[in-house]
Parts: C-alpha cells; sequence; structure tokens
C-alpha cells in the first residue's frame, strides 16, 4: 500500500521525533516527517505538496530507534499520486523522458556517449575484449555541460594509470535512484532490468560509479544486490595508495569537503573522499561542523532536482556561508547533485569561493 | 549457623557490597572479588542519589569500610575469577590476583609516593571517567577500599621502560618500603558453596550515535562524567566546569543509547529519566541563572518519590521538551541542539553551552566469555537471564546474581536485589 511499506508497519512509531529533528526540509518547509509518519497510520494525509519536498538524505530512517522508515513513507505517498496521475508537471515530465530517452532530462539516448569526445583516447565498449571493469555514469554527467568533466577526468585518471575499462555508451539507462524514490516503482524496474542484463550480458565484474546515488541503487536497490559497485573516490584512493597516480606541482588551497547524503551518511564512504583529498600535495583540508554523518543536504536528491520548493534560506547557501566564514577557498564534493546545487548557491550568494569535484581537483596535479 | 559455608561474591559495587555483608552478618565467609583496585563501583563514581539527594559517599563509604574490616570478608582487590569447576556440591574456584606493585601490608596511605611520580597529574584518572589526572602510581580516589595505593603498569616508566630517573622517586619517598616492582599476578583457589555474580554495568558509548557530536566537541559529555564534575571528591571539587570554561546553560538528551534498535538496544535503561532529574538539580542549585533543557521520548517516573521530584524540577523552570533531538552541532552561536519541540510542532535550534548525554546501561564489558564458560544463559543484550518469580537465579543451580547484571536496576532496587540474592544463596547452601 505504500511502496516497500504497510501501514501496519507503523504502529511500533513512539513519536519521539528524532525523524524531524534530523530533518534537513524541517522548520524551513511545511515537511514534519514524524507528524507524516502518524497522520499515513490513522490513514488522514490528504496533503498532495509536502510530500514532494523531501530530498532523501535519508537522516530519518538511518537514526530512527524504532526502524519505522519514514523516508519510504514518503516514497509510498509518492507513488500513490504517481499511481493517480497526480504529479507536479515537471516531475511528470521527467519521469517520461526517463521512460522515453532513458535520462530525466530527455537529452537523445544517442549523446548519452556525448562527452567521450574530448578525452583525446579512444573508451572502449565494455562488451569488447575481456574488459571487466564498467565505468557508468550519471545521467547528469552524461548531458550536463557542466558535469561532463567528470567521466572525463575519471577516464582520464584510468587511463594513466594503465586501469582497463569500458563504456556502455549508448547502452546505458538511468540508474532510477531518484526514479525510485519519486515513487515510480515499474519505471525503476523496468531501468533496473535494462542495467542489470547489460551487467550481465557484459559480465561486469566491478562497476565504478561516478554519482553516489548510482552507486546506491546497484548497492542496496537492485535486485541482483550487486555488490560489486565502488565510488569513483574509492577506485582513486586505492589507485593512490598503490601509488599509481603520480602527482605533479602542488594545489595550496584551503579546502573543505561536503559530504554526499548518498556517499556518507548513507553509505558509510566518509574517508576515502578525505584521504584522496589529503593525499593530494599542498592542500589543506577543513571540515564543516556538520560533516560526515552529520552532512547538511543539498537538497537535490529525490526527485528534488526537477522540482522548484518554497522554503526558507536553502541548505546550499548556508553552506558557501559557512565555508566561507571558515575560510575555505574551495568547496570539494563528488556528487553531481551537491556541485550543482553549492555551484548555484555560491553563485547566486555571489560568494568568492570555488566549487568542485574531487576529480577536477584532482586534476590540477596530474 | 553457616560457619563452615563459604560464597564468591563477583563485584564490589553496591550490589556486592550489600550482599556480602548480609551473608557475612548471617555467618556465611565471603570471598568478594573486586576487578578494580578499589570497591565501590558506579555508585561511588555518583555525587548524590535520586530523588532524595542523599549524598553517595556518606551511604556507600561506611559499608565500604564494613567490607574491608568484616571479619567473615576476604576482599579480594584487582582480582578476577579465572576459572569455576563444579566440585561436589559446590565449585573450585580460580582466581588471579594482579599485581599491585605496592605491599597491601606496608602501604599505609601516606600519599608521599603520588607527589614525588614523575607522571604525576599527567594520566587520565579512570575514576574520573578521564576528567582528572593522576599519576602512574596513585590512590584511585580518596575514599577508596582498600585504602592502599598502587601502580599502573601500562604508564610507569619503571615497569615499562625498566628505568625512571634515579631511585624512582616513589621508592625513595615511601618510608615503609612497601613499592615492589617485582609483584606478580597470584592464582588463589577456594571452595566455595555458592557463587553470587553482581558484575553491574558500562555505559553505552555514545561514540556509536555520531550525530550528536561526542568525542568531536568537548562540551559534548555523559552523564557519568557531569556525575565526576559534580562530585565533591572530583577533578573540579563539585563545581560544574571543564578546565576554565563555565557553562552557564545546559542540554540533557535523554534515551541516548536506550530504546534505540540502530545501536541494538532496544530496551530501557530505567535511570536515565531520573539521574538527568537529579543532573538538573543540582545544575540549578550550583549555576546561577543556569538555562536547562530537558529532552526526552516518555518521562518514566515510576518509583517512590520520583515524580514528585520531576514536578520539582519543573517548578525550579527546567525546560521539559518532548522530541529526541536528531543532531548536535556547532556554528557561530556555539552548540547547537537541533530539536523538534513537538508541543508546539516547532525546530528549534537551542544554542547552550553544554550538552549531557544521558548514556544507557550495558551489562559490564568482558563478562560474555566468563558467563558463558559457566553455562550462564544471557539475553539478546547480555543481561544474565532469570525468572520473573526468582529474578535473582541464574540458570546454573548454585549461582546466583544481582544488581544490574540481571537487567537495569537503580540503587534503591539493586540494593533490594542484593539481599534477596544473599538470602538465596543461604537458603541454598543451608
Amino acid at each position: 500500500m505504500l511502496g516497500l511499506l504497510k501501514r501496519e508497519d507503523l504502529f511500533a512509531c513512539i513519536q519521539c521525533g528524532k525523524c524531524t529533528g534530523s530533518c534537513p526540509e524541517a522548520g524551513k518547509t511545511s515537511l514534519n516527517i514524524r507528524v507524516m509518519v502518524r497522520k499515513v497510520l490513522f490513514g488522514d494525509w490528504e496533503d498532495k505538496e509536502v510530500p514532494w519536498f523531501c530530498s532523501s538524505c535519508g537522516a530519518c530512517t538511518i537514526r530512527c530507534p524504532r526502524d519505522i522508515k519514514p523516508s519510504e513513507v514518503v516514497v509510498g505517498l509518492r507513488a500513490q499520486m504517481v499511481e493517480e496521475g497526480e504529479i507536479p508537471s515537471s516531475l511528470y515530465r521527467a519521469l517520461e523522458n526517463t521512460l522515453v530517452q532513458k535520462n530525466p532530462w530527455g537529452r537523445s539516448r544517442n549523446k548519452r556517449d556525448a562527452w567521450t569526445a574530448e578525452v583525446g583516447f579512444e573508451i572502449p565498449f565494455i562488451g569488447e575484449d575481456t574488459l571487466e571493469t564498467l565505468l557508468f555514469t550519471c545521467c547528469v554527467q552524461a548531458y550536463d555541460p557542466r558535469c561532463m568533466v567528470i567521466p572525463r577526468n575519471i577516464a582520464k585518471v584510468l587511463h594513466a594509470a594503465q586501469v582497463p575499462f569500458g563504456i556502455l555508451g549508448r547502452k546505458e539507462v538511468c540508474c532510477g535512484n531518484e526514479i525510485r524514490r519519486v515513487g515510480e516503482f515499474g519505471l525503476f524496474k523496468q531501468l533496473m532490468e535494462e542495467n542489470e542484463a547489460n551487467f550481465e550480458r557484459y559480465q561486469v565484474s566491478r562497476i565504478i560509479a561516478l554519482s553516489p546515488h548510482c552507486m546506491n541503487a546497484f548497492k542496496n536497490e537492485y535486485e541482483g544486490g550487486d555488490k560489486k559497485a565502488v565510488h569513483y573516490t574509492q577506485l582513486l584512493w586505492e589507485l593512490i595508495q598503490e601509488g599509481r597516480l603520480i602527482f605533479k606541482g602542488s594545489y595550496d588551497k584551503r579546502v573543505v569537503y561536503h559530504d554526499p547524503c548518498f556517499l556518507g551518511k548513507q553509505n558509510g564512504i566518509f574517508d576515502e573522499p578525505r584521504e584522496v583529498l589529503k593525499a593530494i600535495p599542498g592542500l589543506q583540508l577543513m571540515e564543516f561542523s556538520r560533516s560526515r554523518e552529520n552532512s547538511l543536504c543539498c537538497e537535490g536528491g529525490g526527485g528534488r532536482m526537477f522540482l522548484d520548493v518554497e522554503m526558507g534560506e536553502r541548505n546550499g547557501h548556508k553552506r558557501v556561508k559557512e565555508a566561507l566564514a571558515l575560510g575555505a577557498q574551495v568547496i570539494a564534493t563528488a556528487c553531481p547533485f551537491c556541485l550543482l546545487n553549492l555551484e548555484d548557491a555560491a553563485a547566486v550568494l555571489d560568494a568568492d569561493i570555488e566549487v568542485r569535484d574531487i576529480t577536477e581537483v584532482l586534476m590540477e596535479v596530474l | 549457623m553457616n560457619g563452615s559455608k563459604r560464597v564468591l561474591v563477583i563485584g564490589g559495587g553496591i550490589g556486592g557490597i550489600q550482599a556480602s555483608l548480609d551473608l557475612a552478618d548471617g555467618g556465611v565467609e565471603v570471598i568478594l572479588v573486586e576487578r578494580e583496585p578499589s570497591i565501590g563501583g558506579r555508585m561511588i563514581q555518583t555525587d548524590r542519589t535520586f530523588p532524595t539527594l542523599d549524598c553517595s559517599s556518606c551511604v556507600l563509604t561506611p559499608k565500604m569500610v564494613e567490607v574491608s574490616l568484616h571479619r567473615r570478608i576476604n576482599l579480594l582487590s584487582l582480582s578476577e575469577v579465572v576459572e569455576v569447576i563444579k566440585e561436589g556440591g559446590g565449585f573450585r574456584v580460580k582466581i588471579r590476583k594482579n599485581p599491585r606493585y605496592v605491599d597491601e601490608e606496608k602501604c599505609t596511605s601516606c600519599g608521599r609516593c603520588a607527589q614525588v611520580c614523575v607522571l604525576a597529574g599527567r594520566i587520565p584518572k579512570e575514576f574520573d571517567e578521564g576528567m582528572g589526572r593522576r599519576g602512574a602510581i596513585f590512590l584511585p580516589f580518596p575514599q577508596a577500599v582498600p585504602q592502599k595505593y598502587l601502580i599502573d603498569p601500562e604508564s610507569c616508566l619503571k615497569l615499562k621502560k625498566g628505568r625512571c630517573k634515579k631511585g624512582p622517586p616513589c621508592v625513595d619517598a615511601c618510608e615503609v618500603g612497601a613499592i615492589n616492582f617485582d609483584d606478580k599476578p597470584r592464582l588463589l583457589q577456594y571452595q566455595v558453596d555458592a557463587i553470587l555474580i553482581a558484575t553491574g554495568f558500562d555505559l553505552f558509548d555514545p561514540i556509536g550515535k555520531p550525530e550528536l557530536g561526542y568525542g568531536r566537541y568537548p562540551e559534548v559529555i555523559t552523564s557519568l562524567e557531569l556525575e565526576r564534575l559534580m562530585a565533591p571528591n572530583g577533578p573540579t571539587g563539585g563545581e560544574i566546569r571543564l578546565g576554565d570554561f563555565h557553562p552557564r546553560s545546559f542540554f540533557f538528551i535523554q534515551c541516548v543509547g536506550s530504546r534505540d534498535r540502530t545501536v541494538g538496544a532496544p530496551f530501557c535503561s530505567r535511570v536515565c529519566c531520573m539521574y538527568t532529574a537529579k543532573h538538573a538539580y543540582i545544575v540549578k542549585e550550583r549555576v546561577e541563572g543556569a538555562v536547562v533543557y530537558v529532552s526526552y521520548i516518555d518521562v518514566r517516573a515510576h518509583g517512590k518519590g520520583y515524580e514528585e521530584f520531576y514536578r520539582r524540577l519543573q517548578d525550579l523552570g527546567v525546560y521539559y521538551l518532548r522530541g529526541v533531538p536528531g543532531e548536535v552541532y556547532k556554528d557561530a552561536k556555539g552548540l547547537i541542539v537541533r530539536v523538534e519541540d513537538q508541543f508546539s510542532a516547532q525546530v528549534r535550534e537551542v544554542a547552550t553551552d553544554m550538552v549531557v548525554l544521558a548514556c544507557g546501561i550495558r551489562p559490564r564489558r568482558g563478562m560474555e566469555k566468563f558467563f558463558s564458560s559457566l553455562g550462564i544463559e544471557t539475553d539478546d543484550y547480555g543481561f544474565i537471564k532469570t525468572d520473573p518469580m526468582t529474578p535473582f537465579k541464574t540458570n546454573i543451580p548454585g549461582v546466583f546474581a544481582c544488581g544490574v547484571v540481571t537487567g537495569p536496576k537503580d540503587i534503591p532496587d539493586s540494593v533490594a536485589s542484593a539481599s534477596c540474592a544473599a538470602l538465596a544463596c543461604v537458603e541454598y547452601i543451608s
């Protein structure tokens, strides 16, 4: 009835409020996740707007002392609205685009590998030879001009470190992580099956996910429970430890790292991105007060990239202001949604600070 | 009547002390084994008891002294039971007495050795939960029983590196020649008729709840650390401060590591509501104009006088706020507790000087192996299983248990269970 949840699963909620106290949207939007859980239990949740405010950071579910999974209640409500066709038009378009072109922006499927044009060498298709390592790009990285640099950078790093890898190219489809969170389970399943069939057909033994959202879907939500997926920061740290990346020059900047929710609090990958940054000569790593498990969500997850929500101050703005107060010159992150949201915040605030993907920082010294 | 009978009591906290005294007064010989250098357990670490606000030391110290003087109690401190073999109607037990490096017979507890120790004031003091400092040779706390100094082999330079200045200074200072660096563990054997387990508890380590900032912000402390700051025999002499920092606003977070499946502890620890109320009271009493928040899921004030005490707190102006804080972080205003105040449905970001985590109760670390070697059944969380009608009996005939080792209890309940268990022992061995 509620996606993966049943109403009966909510009886054990003791309304302790850990969820709302943890929610990055509580207080600034009208989403009160504790109240939502209660009302859904009694069957009297009516509102069609509030469920879309959740950014799927996962804090409520991770911290719930009774294992109620409040964020899944949100997904369940959304699923009902998707079923009934009562969803915001921008979201409807994103779903339709994903169905047709396999990416939420509706860009041509035939251009999914356009990012490979400027790397300067041939990137083989995963089906060739005996390639077993797949580089999987997020839809944002495949199509957004700002983010295309991330797959390019990683391809260059792998090439330089002589790690054989391939891509799915035009056969690659959206991982479905956000599609599932928007409540479109049918479409999610379709995407999962298409990707899993490819993983199977081309005997992929390791997937390097360029977005934490893709990694999360592969690891935690695909039926195959694909444990082979790693995030690119994990791979980079491996290569650095093996001495396979040679640094030239120095990156003499103060850098603060922003933990993406799907990499950090939802998948426990806190150290590898930091280790990579710390390994860069000259780089001075700083920490937000709200870091690691407490990282403040950029508000890009759970379909929020396709939807404008009225609210108080954006978390991205809070983040940029804190980074400035710390004296950081660069905010580094490892997720395309975080990158876009933080960079947008810096631009709106006209802040004298750079927002960079970790690969961009790394390329400065390779 | 039981002159020839003997009971091994394991653990010298309030439970083990009460049971030992009851047994010994009833004519039973008692071997009381305590792992730490002094008896007293958790209770002696606390400042006052709830809800009557009696001084813990004033209540407990006379009992500790009575234990040490009782002719039928053989107190073995720094000792651990290493083997228990069922033999005849009773048990043959092997006990390892760990070296104190100070002769208990000779030491007069004058304290000169500690004054001259080159490491004096440099090592975190266990009794003060690391809030205070000691040297390598030290008395665990002023009221320790036995009232004897000891050397910590982990830090002592002489024991670790073979030399410490010319001397070492402690040896020169000791007028009675009590210090013995050649002290070795000793294996003792006894025949006993029954065993009573009273090994008590540890607090949940809040590192397991990283969103609460413990270990990251020094102003986030545990309830037991606050006890040490409040206690007259603590590192600040009872003044609530961290070094030179005098907090004026306090946020108490309850149910940290209790009623929480994320840390494998769905049970209620039973004492945190009331010890937090006591803490809030003492803060209000000692810090003029203190602003005090207490966040809770439910206030469980179930004991005699507890609900009335809770009311007294509210009359003192303590903000009781229903809602579990999501996280603790820092901004320009200082420490921030982010919490939904449910009765106003407001998400509040409360600025505060100090956060105190009311940590839940866990069975004492390192007992699992011992319990399983004896075949004692424990529940999913490591507490000893008992039946409702015989809450002091384990599944092994002749092995009894009291206090928190069978489940969370406050002091009056621990004392009651200790006396019950002692009676059950007497009944068993008669």
